[in-house]
């Protein structure tokens, strides 16, 4: 028990003494995984919106294959993508493996599943009387289509930022797709991994706490956003 | 709304854009290795260096040797540093490296509670000791992911006649680190390089020590090795020669002989010593 406040102790020490390793490790987090969430969105909204609102064929197996998704394990999505991105695999030519949007490749594939299957539930949950009164307004059907958007924002924010969260906090595609290179590829999650290996449980939990405040700060701008 | 939305979209853009660029391949050296060398701070202390002479970022991999040889098999990486010399020559004779190496050695050491209830303290022929553990049944944690420590320890479990299974056996899959934390914990027997368990015992980390060392067959020398250009035409290797010739240039040994943790020398360099000839 000791030895775990302890742990804390130095933890918020290190934090907020800004040391070097703490803050690149930091700053790469928080760059991957706006990266991934950023590209995240833009396959995901829209899927999640057109899955909400359309009907066609093959949408229930498109639903049910999405939602599976949400379940893969992050080892299986970095292996997936690192055979792709090996010097063997067919993107090898790239160059991409072990950098950092070798890693923000992989946490795509992790956030889209997220955010398509998130907004289309905020979408689908928009009454659909908002469209209805909107089109007898007058308003175009894309006008119709933005009404029920605005309606939904509060729904499609929490889909973002909960991806958001997941990338930042994620550890097997991180260390296979970046390789833990210190300074460049080494995020909050892989460096606890590499200092909980070495014993070194005080700077361990400094990156731990680092990270937390980066997900508390993420909610905080969530819940202004959605005040405004 | 769409003020906002423009806002949010502009910030992500000046985040992300950076991203790419920076992924733009400077002059970076990947290094694939072992666990140990990374974590005992022995690249951190010799890579400054070498980066600085050759205006090179060194890009670090540690994982075990079995992969680290997979990863420059593959052409994942630029050169390697490893401690297995059968599975390194079968390396180089396959043609996926070249150049091979000696860099250092220390010796491998068999750690185990500090009660030593298996009674193998004292016994310098590893089999010997080995076929106690597994009489008595006392835990053995191994790495078990085929890194150049569990290559030695299961070829030494076939010196001792013996294919290690069982509850007491603990194939741990886990790098050197993380298994002597894990052997600590429970109490276990380990095989591992004493440098690493010095890392861990002079910063007072764990509380096992050494029951048995001095086999002849514990040597334990780290080689480097370039990735086979022929067979990998994008590897780096000019700057791959430029880390193996400044391994083994009498600064690099200098640097590697002088590397201490508390006090503790961990490696010893090849040049000027027989034991480091294989």
């Amino acid at each position: 028990m000791n030895f775990l406040l302890e742990g804390f102790r130095e933890g918020f020490l290190l934090a907020l003494r800004g040391d070097p390793e703490v803050l690149s490790a930091s700053w790469v987090t928080i760059k991957v995984a706006l990266g991934a969430t950023f590209f995240g969105g833009l396959f995901g909204l829209p899927v999640g919106w057109f899955l909400a609102s359309k009907k066609f064929r093959g949408r229930g197996a498109a639903i049910a294959i999405l939602q599976s998704l949400l379940g893969v394990p992050t080892v299986v999505i970095g292996l997936v993508v690192y055979g792709m991105l090996s010097r063997r695999g067919p993107l090898g030519f790239a160059d991409l493996l072990f950098t950092p949007s070798a890693m923000a490749i992989g946490l795509v594939v992790l956030a889209v599943p997220i955010i398509s299957v998130f907004s289309m539930t905020a979408v689908a949950s928009v009454d659909e009387r908002a469209r209805e009164t909107a089109m007898t307004l007058g308003a175009s059907s894309r006008r119709a289509a933005w009404t029920v958007l605005r309606e939904a924002r509060f729904g499609l924010v929490a889909a973002v930022l909960g991806a958001f969260g997941r990338v930042s906090s994620e550890v097997g595609i991180a260390m296979m797709l970046g390789g833990n290179i210190k300074g460049f590829t080494r995020t909050l999650t892989t460096g606890i991994a590499l200092e909980s290996s070495k014993g070194e449980f005080g700077f361990g939990i400094a990156l731990g706490v680092v990270l937390m405040i980066i997900i508390l700060f993420t909610n905080i701008v969530s819940r202004l956003l959605q005040r405004s | 709304m769409v003020r906002l939305t423009g806002a949010i979209l502009f910030f992500f853009a000046s985040v992300v854009l950076p991203l790419s660029a920076e992924s733009a391949p400077e002059r970076k050296l990947t290094l694939a290795t072992t666990t140990s060398t990374q974590f005992t701070g022995l690249l951190d202390w010799l890579h400054p260096h070498f980066e600085k002479r050759y205006g090179v970022r060194v890009h670090t991999i540690a994982v075990g040797t079995g992969k680290a040889l997979r990863l420059g098999r593959d052409g994942d990486a630029d050169v390697l540093l490893v401690h297995a010399p059968k599975a390194e020559k079968r390396f180089v004779s396959r043609g996926y490296g070249v150049n091979r190496r000696n860099v250092m050695f220390n010796d491998f050491i068999i750690v185990g509670p500090l009660a030593d209830p298996a009674g193998v303290a004292g016994l310098a022929d590893a089999p010997t000791a080995l076929r106690r553990v597994s009489a008595r049944k006392a835990l053995w944690a191994s790495r078990g992911d085929d890194s150049g420590t569990h290559k030695k320890e299961m070829s030494l479990w076939q010196a001792a006649g013996i294919s290690p299974e069982g509850g007491w056996y603990l194939s741990l899959g886990q790098g050197m680190g993380d298994t002597l934390r894990i052997a600590d914990e429970k109490g276990a027997y380990a095989l591992t390089d004493r440098g690493s368990y010095l890392f861990f015992a002079a910063r007072g980390k764990v509380d096992l020590r050494i029951v048995s060392e001095g086999d002849k067959r514990l040597l334990n020398p780290y080689g480097v090795i370039a990735v086979n250009p022929k067979r990998h035409p994008h590897v780096r290797y000019d700057l791959a020669m430029k880390y193996v010739t400044f391994l083994t240039s009498p600064e690099g040994q200098k640097l590697i002989g002088s590397f201490r943790v508390k006090g503790k020398k961990l490696f010893h360099p090849s040049t000027g010593s027989k034991a480091g000839k294989n």
